[in-house]
């Protein structure tokens, strides 16, 4: 058992860094989907700020603190200034839950890789991203423009439709590891059956729920192709339209933010989390879960851009009967089978 | 069977997408790009900045006839005309162009002068690097819109002294 003060000193520090480490990989996403999105283009992407355009984040960040920060005088001031505040603290909040690693041992003490280990993970993550959509729709409402406010109600109808089926695939994985605790759900799937296949959950007959997960996940960060909140052809720019300067980047951070969530929990629950072949000696070994963590996440994030560079946008009924006419029942049909397969091999 | 029908679809355009990333660029790597021109391609009858010819003996063909400052809709052409004396010949005929400036503040590239040029003296080159802080700047004078050469030297002169100054290659480059 850790003492108070050991306890508060290693969870600021892991805090710090995986805050850190957030933020970059946050900035470093933008720049990657700029740069994959543009040679999908044939275009170059960034090229000016530095060797292959990378230190571009560091100079959009500049960016954005140095922009005047306007606020139109028709906006609901308090509301105004409160939904970026919202969006951005509960996208960053969400990585608190989320494990990158097996436990490690410090100077005879173990520290699990996670701020808080807590054994109802998911639901915690489950509530604050459901809490995001708050930011989103308060800013929609307050920016008092007609823009926004179709975005914001976009963002608010669809995020909340779509959190269902996003629930549903999850209950699945649920039921094959028998725990809420994300470490648990990453434990189970360790090892390997038929010698080389790995237990992921993906492999385990969880692949319709992957895929339901895939698409509620992408209409829950507004993504393409379900980015109806931010059309661009028909809303400016959504519920952000009248933010500028470091609010409009908080909505920006909070939305990648979100994609990592989304990516980290991907991973954690179908593809098998830490899990991977080790080998080498031992101080490789301990790295490896760290780099089998960031492989599926960054290929998870590669298939976001993907789809963004290939897809067009869903018209809006056709996005709503997707999500309540195909993606829920089958979320409700994999349910059922999953139960009854766990029940029969029980 | 429909959803079958479009992962297939959503399959192939993914698959065109991924295949498209590993091609090279279609766009110019400008500034990075290589050679004088750092990268940059034109198409032979791009319309840059004009280049003033020279005839096979070195003098210039500008005869100062005002025909091309008659011609411009934007009036941006300004000439003053001189004698050519037998000490001093510039032209190859009676009179030459003692002032030749040209506006590119108010220029839109339209070519007419080239056309109206009874002794295609005035062309188009592909000089393009002209954005300047300073407006003044862009009234482009004789000096700098002269050919640096005759034009049997190169093939077709399209850089005038100016472009040259700016660093681009005083010859055409063999296949451009």
């Amino acid at each position: 058992m850790l003492s108070i003060q050991t306890f508060l000193i290693v969870a600021v520090i892991k805090t710090l860094i995986a805050l850190v480490v957030l933020l970059t990989a946050v900035a470093y996403t933008v720049w990657l989907e700029r740069k994959v999105v543009g040679h999908m283009q044939n275009r170059w992407g960034p090229t000016r700020v530095g060797p292959f355009g990378l230190l571009q984040p560091l100079a959009d960040g500049l960016k954005f603190i140095l922009k005047e920060d306007l606020t139109p005088p028709h906006v609901n001031k308090p509301l105004y200034i409160a939904a970026p505040i919202i969006a951005m603290v509960f996208a960053i909040t969400s990585i608190a839950v989320i494990p990158f690693g097996n436990p490690i041992t410090v100077f005879g003490k173990q520290i699990p890789l996670q701020i808080a280990d807590v054994n109802i993970g998911l639901l915690i993550i489950l509530g604050i991203t459901s809490m995001g959509v708050y930011g989103v729709a308060l800013a929609g409402w307050s920016s008092n423009n007609k823009y926004s406010l179709l975005g914001g109600l976009r963002a608010s109808a669809q995020m909340v439709s779509y959190e269902i089926s996003l629930g549903l695939s999850l209950i699945g994985v649920l039921i094959l590891a028998g725990s809420f605790s994300l470490k648990d759900i990453v434990d189970a799937q360790s090892g390997v059956f038929w010698g080389f296949i790995p237990k992921w959950n993906i492999f385990q007959g969880q692949i319709i729920a992957f895929f339901i997960y895939l698409c509620s996940a992408y209409a829950e960060t507004n993504r393409i192709p379900f980015d109806l909140p931010e059309a661009e052809t028909e809303l400016v720019a959504g519920y952000h339209t009248e933010y500028s300067s470091m609010k409009f980047a908080m909505f920006f951070i909070s939305e990648y933010a979100n994609m990592m969530t989304v990516a980290c929990l991907a991973t954690i629950l179908f593809l098998g989390g830490w899990h991977g072949p080790m080998f080498g000696p031992a101080l490789l070994q301990a790295v490896l879960p760290l780099v089998w963590f960031g492989l599926k996440v960054f290929c998870f994030l590669f298939l976001y851009i993907w789809v963004r560079g290939t897809l067009p946008r869903f018209r809006y009924d056709q996005l709503m009967a997707f999500g309540w006419k195909f993606l829920l029942p089958l979320a409700i049909a994999n349910l059922v089978i999953t139960a009854l397969v766990v029940a029969w091999t029980a | 069977m429909s959803v079958i029908k479009n992962i297939g679809a959503i399959a192939k355009g993914m698959s065109i997408t991924f295949g498209e990333m590993l091609q090279p660029t279609t766009v110019e790597n400008y500034p990075d790009g290589p050679g004088p021109l750092k990268g940059a391609q034109f198409q032979e009858r791009f319309r840059g900045t004009h280049v003033l010819q020279r005839d096979e003996n070195g003098l210039e063909k500008c005869v100062a006839c005002f025909l091309c400052a008659a011609a411009c809709p934007s009036n941006c052409i300004y000439i003053e005309a001189a004698e050519n004396t037998a000490e001093q010949r510039i032209s190859g005929a009676e009179r030459y162009a003692k002032v030749y400036n040209i506006d590119y503040n108010r220029c839109i590239f339209c070519g007419y002068c080239v056309e109206a040029c009874p002794t295609d003296a005035i062309t188009h080159g592909h000089g393009f690097e002209s954005a300047t802080f300073n407006a003044s700047a862009l009234v482009y004078r004789k000096e700098q819109m002269l050919s640096p050469t005759p034009a049997h030297m190169g093939s077709n002169s399209v850089f005038n002294h100016a472009d040259v100054e700016a660093g681009a290659p005083a010859l055409p480059q063999a296949g451009s």
